[in-house]
């Protein structure tokens, strides 16, 4: 069981989560009765459509918010478990979609600083923690800056920055780049990814873009609180017809393999990416 | 554009004054206000003045810009002013028709006049050589003794750096959603008060909106990262006393002591 | 020529540390009924390029001319060119405020001094537009509808001007697939029914691909490319150069038709590159 256990980050037990509608009054259920394990070191993607409970998800797993059924362990530790939650939070650490509304300071460091302010974390540790971090995304030359004047990218980086000064084990990605340009994206996605192969970080990404789901471990889509596919992403992406109808969208070049076989050809259908088909081609 | 109004702008420098611990810069201006109001002649304003000068050369401030700073305040300067000049009973310097101006009127008017102008100089020094961040660590550890006595000096500095670190962002989102009002055929412009007021409400009511729905998601991502208040948590930056910091807060102490004291002595 | 800018420049901040050029000797010209695609980097003066043009900013040196008036000529009135060039600002419901979709649609028309029976007619034209039941949303607040429904209240709100020319900053931003499709859908059935110059300003070139005829693209405050859509598509070193892509499927075109494969480059969507490719497949099969 411990051997198990050493291996499983995040383990999601049979957790539903109900909210009244502000409409009618009657309850919902933004997830339901859903199960997942995570484990450590993972490059994990969860896929949805908005409203498909995503976030709700993403914020039960730092214990933000509590499940109505069913448990949330993060490195064993139960959510539910008061003691034991600012540990979670420090184990799992989140960043949100909004880069504007994480940042509490006027100065970039102070910002970083923020987090391990608050575990009480002496003054000349949190200066080192500021600048390694800094230095993992990239931002060194940006520590004596004011937030506001920084680009999308950059406060996301930020952002991050503050949440490695805390070292985590595992950091959840609520739809970080949904607010940003495509460099925005792009210097966040390789932050992401550099935290995954470099840092060994379990990443926890939700997205709604396909093509940051490309690269994960695995993919789960989600849809009306439910897990409806779980794989690899080559498994998840050949079956365009069925993400099609979950809302959900597939690189342009898959589509195209997906369109050229229902003409009766043969290609693989688990191609991703240009290169793939021009070899397959 | 808007982005580049600060409150209370900060001018960084490398000066004694910029490095003096805020919570010394804040004693200061204290007492120098409070002197300010127990100076009762002109003589002692001698020592004000070279006080401010001595200030604004050490920390190498830009003089414009503090003569900018009281143009706002210009109407109010003028309204004291005016009230002394017109308003003080005594010896009859000149009659215009209803107005009268005495003596002690003319003497009154410039007097609080100047101290209206001391005191805006003497806090915007406070501003120009002290971050923000600064002065908010200084007002916390100020008041953190009156915690004891269920005063939140914690929370209070909290919301203060948070409100300076969104002004900025704030603003921005004013300007862009009277842009997009605008652009529907808005008008802030003209209209006398009543309707100005009433036009407003497209503008302030998205505003509050998403001000709120900013400080929800603020406060969740505090949460996130740890946030349960003040108890336990380190700083980063350590306000720390240094000899420096004693020795010029005795010696203000000692010159504010001086110059209140001429009120009794003079 | 609905729009005509000569020569126009804006500076930020002039004179001071901070000054900027944002545009740069802009000379373009937009025909009634385009639906032009404006395309750069952040910074490249796109926002600031469209704020111009329903003067909201007046440019520092040059002129606008919309529908025949001169921006800056004292007899041109705000309130009119507001009208005619109605502007979609990025996340649109954010501006939200009535306490009513009904009132809120209205707002525009109302600033525009019309009839209240004026004014119904354009709120259920507008929302019929943007796919929103009237009856069913009327009284409903703006505030208890989803994002995407929000937005689509916030696009009605500006349709319901009746402009000659909707410009729509970045109308997918934060949506999802499907919610970026419908948006999108509609947009193009807004084109195609009332007759209207639209100017998209978009990240996403495969939208843009899909919907536009003509592409401007801004680069440092410049317009660096002005042509039609497969043309511009079609220089993707330059585009490469200022930071900018091109949608997945023509990249792939491209990188095929490099191979030495005989087939169009010039594709802009999925159908065509099925034809294509179909055609080669086809014809590889003959020889």
């Amino acid at each position: 069981m411990n051997d198990k256990n050493n291996n499983i980050m995040i383990d999601i037990q049979n957790v539903s989560y109900e909210y009244s509608s502000y409409i009618d009054d009657s309850i919902q259920l933004a997830v339901k009765d859903l199960s997942l394990q995570i484990k450590r070191g993972e490059f994990f993607v969860v896929l949805g459509h908005n409203g498909s409970g995503k976030s709700t998800l993403a914020k039960m797993i730092n214990g933000l918010i509590l499940p109505s059924k069913g448990d949330v362990l993060v490195n064993g530790m139960n959510t539910r478990d008061e003691e034991k939650i600012w540990d979670i939070r420090s184990t799992a650490g989140m960043v949100f979609q909004n880069p504007d509304n994480q940042i509490v300071a006027t100065i970039v460091e102070e910002d970083v600083a923020f987090g391990p302010e608050n575990l009480g974390v002496p003054p000349a540790e949190i200066r080192k923690r500021i600048d390694a971090a800094l230095e993992v995304v990239e931002m060194t030359d940006y520590k004596s800056h004011a937030p506001h004047l920084l680009s999308g990218g950059q406060k996301q980086r930020v952002a991050i920055a503050g949440i490695l000064a805390m070292e985590p084990d595992c950091i959840i990605f609520d739809e970080p780049t949904a607010m940003l340009d495509p460099s925005g994206r792009l210097e966040v996605m390789e932050t992401i990814k550099k935290l995954n192969e470099d840092k060994n970080k379990t990443i926890i990404l939700i997205t709604h873009y396909m093509d940051e789901a490309v690269e994960a471990d695995r993919v789960m889509v989600l849809n009306e609180g439910e897990a409806v596919m779980l794989g690899t992403p080559k498994e998840i992406f050949k079956q365009v017809d069925r993400l099609k109808s979950l809302g959900l969208d597939v690189p342009q070049v898959t589509e195209l393999v997906y369109e050229l076989n229902k003409e009766g050809y043969n290609f693989k259908d688990d191609i991703l990416s240009v290169e793939e088909l021009v070899d397959t081609l | 554009m808007l982005k580049d109004i600060t409150i209370g702008q900060y001018f960084p420098g490398t000066s004694i004054v910029h490095k003096l611990d805020p919570r010394v810069k804040i004693i200061i201006v204290a007492l120098f206000i409070a002197s300010l109001f127990f100076v009762t002649s002109f003589i002692p304003y001698i020592l004000i003045v070279a006080f401010i000068a001595g200030v604004i050369a050490i920390a190498k401030l830009p003089v414009k810009f503090i003569i900018k700073g009281l143009k706002p305040l210009m109407f109010i300067i003028l309204i004291t002013f005016a009230i002394n000049l017109f308003m003080t009973k005594g010896e009859v310097l000149v009659e215009l028709g209803p107005l009268v101006i005495t003596k002690e009127g003319l003497r009154q008017s410039v007097f609080m006049a100047l101290r209206l102008v001391f005191l805006i100089t003497g806090t915007s020094l406070l501003t120009l050589t002290t971050s923000p961040i600064a002065l908010t660590d200084g007002i916390e550890r100020l008041l953190s003794p009156f915690s004891r006595i269920g005063l939140p000096a914690h929370e209070l500095a909290m919301m203060m750096t948070i409100a300076l670190r969104f002004i900025p962002t704030l603003l921005e989102e004013t300007d862009k959603i009277m842009k997009a009002q605008m652009a529907r055929g808005a008008d802030f412009e003209s209209g006398n008060i009543l309707s100005r007021a009433k036009n407003l409400v497209p503008l302030l009511v998205p505003l509050f909106i998403n001000a709120f729905r900013r400080a929800d998601e603020l406060a969740t991502a505090m949460e996130a990262r740890c946030y349960r208040g003040g108890d336990g948590r380190t700083r980063l930056n350590e306000l720390k006393f240094v000899t420096r910091d004693y020795a010029v807060l005795t010696g203000m102490t000692i010159f504010f002591a001086a110059i209140i004291s001429t009120r009794y002595i003079w | 020529m609905i729009i005509e800018l000569k020569d126009v420049d804006y500076i930020y901040n002039p004179g001071t540390p901070f000054e900027k050029k944002a545009l740069d000797k802009i000379n373009l010209q937009v025909e009634e009924g385009e639906f032009i695609g404006l395309i750069g980097h952040t910074g490249s003066g796109k926002s600031t390029l469209v704020q111009h043009l329903n003067g909201l900013m007046k440019p520092t040196a040059g002129k606008i001319i919309i529908d025949g008036q001169d921006l800056s000529s004292k007899e041109t009135k705000m309130k009119s060119v507001r009208q005619k060039v109605g502007l979609v600002f990025q996340y649109p419901e954010h501006q939200l405020f009535e306490e009513t979709i009904y009132k809120d649609i209205a707002f525009g028309p109302k600033n525009l001094g019309l009839s209240e029976e004026e004014v119904d007619k354009r709120v259920r034209d507008a929302m019929e537009l943007v796919g929103l039941d009237f009856e069913e949303l009327k009284e409903r607040s703006p505030f208890e509808l989803s994002g995407g429904q929000k937005r689509r209240v916030a696009i009605a709100g500006v349709i319901a001007m009746k402009p000659k020319v909707l410009i729509l900053d970045e109308p997918t931003a934060g949506l999802d697939p499907k919610g970026r499709d419908d948006i999108l859908d509609e947009i193009r059935k807004i084109y195609d029914k009332e007759n209207i110059t639209i100017i998209l300003v978009s990240h996403s070139m495969e939208d843009i691909a899909r919907l536009v005829n003509r592409i401007f693209v801004m680069h440092r405050g410049k317009v660096a490319l002005d042509g039609p859509t497969r043309e511009v598509f079609s220089k993707t070193d330059e585009l490469e150069e200022m930071g900018l892509g091109i949608p997945q499927i023509t990249k792939f075109m491209k990188a095929f038709k490099g191979k030495g494969n005989d087939v169009k480059d010039d594709v802009l969507t999925i159908e065509e590159a099925k034809e294509e490719i179909l055609n080669y497949l086809r014809s590889k099969k003959d020889a």
